[in-house]
């Protein structure tokens, strides 16, 4: 199986906890990222995510590769929901298997942020209000609707024109 | 100060990658369009060359002709045009596409007579959106230095360097001499309007619409790239499709998405984008080549 995966139906923690199984290995640190049932003081029903699959699952793969190199882990894995999900799903599993546990933390702890950051998978919030919302890219179409440099600054979306 | 001699350099270094077929060689009324090209300009000028790339060296097709290579490998057009003003810096240089079965001798003759060495270059403006026509068009040696330090910036698209330089842009003297012809269903109504059935019928056409699917007429943005555009999240909701194959001036994906912000009115300004080439990640400045699938990727914000 592809080290980053995506997946239109329910994650199977047990089938991916067996990916992580390795004789040389004596610690496993699992994350589970959760829909939660608010988001920035507003109540959330459901998520919606989209990926641009070809390169979500080659940039997950690279993050993965580099946690393994990095952080000297033995199996990394990471798999991805798609499509629509209700509060209390599985969105995001990601398992790491390493000789001690200290690389095993470090090494997930990694994967996740970069995940977050750096694979083409987004996020469309449905609010109990009736209205949704695409996370992180609502605030960016105001600020270029307001012509303003101020109020997006530092919120790490911005990306190098040359 | 008299000018420089003039030399004349068809482009027939190219992949034809859409027509899948090698351009110089198509067949309009019983001669091959390399042939007609050099024919043309020889006329009109002091010496004629083709512009090949290195592997072309001994192509049949380009054989028999006097020719300049390539310096450097894989610019497109302008790769030609810097090797003929470096192998001949003193000349100015007349250059002409090898996919331009359109071209008279009036649109010719016309922008000869309209030469001026006091800029870098002269050329037709585009009849189709008034953007400078760069591969039917005179280089002056000054061009050379001008050239030379766009390459070293990376940038590849000459139709961008004459909008940005000292380019003198003359008005087009019929509506489809530059008309290009990019894929076999051009080809094919061109090839049928040159066997003398129709003449071009010049001006009375409207405008191919730059975003429709090619027709079966020549398409009028010359030098246009055919391109995928594939949109995700809140762009694709803005843009109400998630693919689009559309026909583009643009030659890199800042121009491309200036050009698709104000068509389907994008919100996100492109500093907070990043854009795909061809399912992996790519520059905004890169040179796009045709048949490429560009994706514009709003931030993300997976787990």
């Amino acid at each position: 199986m592809n080290a980053f995966s995506l997946h239109d139906t329910v994650l199977s923690t047990e089938r991916l906890r067996q990916s992580l199984l390795d004789p040389g290995c004596g610690g496993c640190v699992v994350f589970e990222g959760w829909v939660r049932d608010r988001n920035d003081g507003r109540r959330v029903l459901r998520l919606e995510y989209e990926a641009f699959a070809p390169l979500a699952l080659r940039e997950g793969s690279r993050i993965l590769a580099e946690a393994r190199e990095r952080f000297g882990v033995e199996r990394a894995y990471c798999a991805h929901r798609i499509g629509s999900l209700a509060i209390g799903e599985l969105a995001v599993w990601t398992g790491v298997s390493a000789a001690h546990r200290g690389e095993a933390f470090e090494a997930a702890r990694y994967i996740i942020d970069q995940v977050k950051h750096r694979v083409p998978i987004w996020k469309k919030e449905h609010y109990e209000s009736g209205d949704s919302g695409w996370v992180n890219c609502e605030r960016c179409a105001a600020a270029a609707d307001e012509h303003t440099e101020t109020g997006h600054a530092g919120h790490g979306h911005r990306h190098a024109l040359t | 100060m008299s000018k420089a001699p003039l030399y004349g350099l068809v482009l027939a270094g190219g992949h034809s990658r859409r027509m899948r077929r090698d351009k110089a060689s198509l067949d309009y009324a019983g001669r091959p369009q390399l042939a007609r090209a050099v024919e043309l300009l020889r006329a009109r000028v002091a010496r004629c060359f083709v512009s090949i790339r290195a592997d072309q060296h001994q192509d049949p097709q380009r054989d028999g002709y006097d020719s300049i290579m390539d310096l450097l490998p894989d610019l497109g057009p302008i790769g030609g045009i810097h090797a003929a003003l470096a192998a001949h810096p003193d000349k100015a240089w007349l250059i002409l596409a090898c996919d331009l079965p359109f071209l008279d001798a009036a649109t010719l003759d016309h922008l000869i007579a309209q030469r001026s060495e006091t800029h870098i270059a002269t050329a037709y403006r585009s009849s189709h959106d008034g953007l400078p026509e760069p591969l039917c068009a005179i280089f002056e040696p000054a061009s050379r230095v001008v050239i030379e330090h766009w390459l070293e910036q990376g940038q590849h698209c000459p139709r961008t360097l004459l909008a940005r330089s000292n380019a003198l842009l003359l008005e087009p003297i019929s509506a489809s001499a530059l008309d290009n012809v990019n894929t076999p269903e051009q080809y094919a109504a061109a090839a049928a309007q040159l066997a003398g059935d129709t003449p071009p019928t010049s001006g009375t056409q409207p405008p191919a619409d730059p975003h429709s699917p090619d027709g079966a007429r020549p398409a009028h943005a010359a030098h246009s790239l055919r391109l995928t555009v594939r949109y995700f999240a809140l762009l694709r909701e803005q843009a109400g499709r998630s693919t689009e194959a559309l026909q583009t001036q643009a030659c890199t994906p800042l121009q491309l998405y200036q050009e698709l912000r104000r068509l389907h009115g994008l919100a996100l300004d492109p500093q907070f984008l990043r854009v795909a080439i061809n399912d992996e990640f790519g520059d905004w400045h890169a040179r796009l080549s045709d048949g490429d699938t560009v994706a514009f990727l709003p931030p993300v914000a997976g787990g």
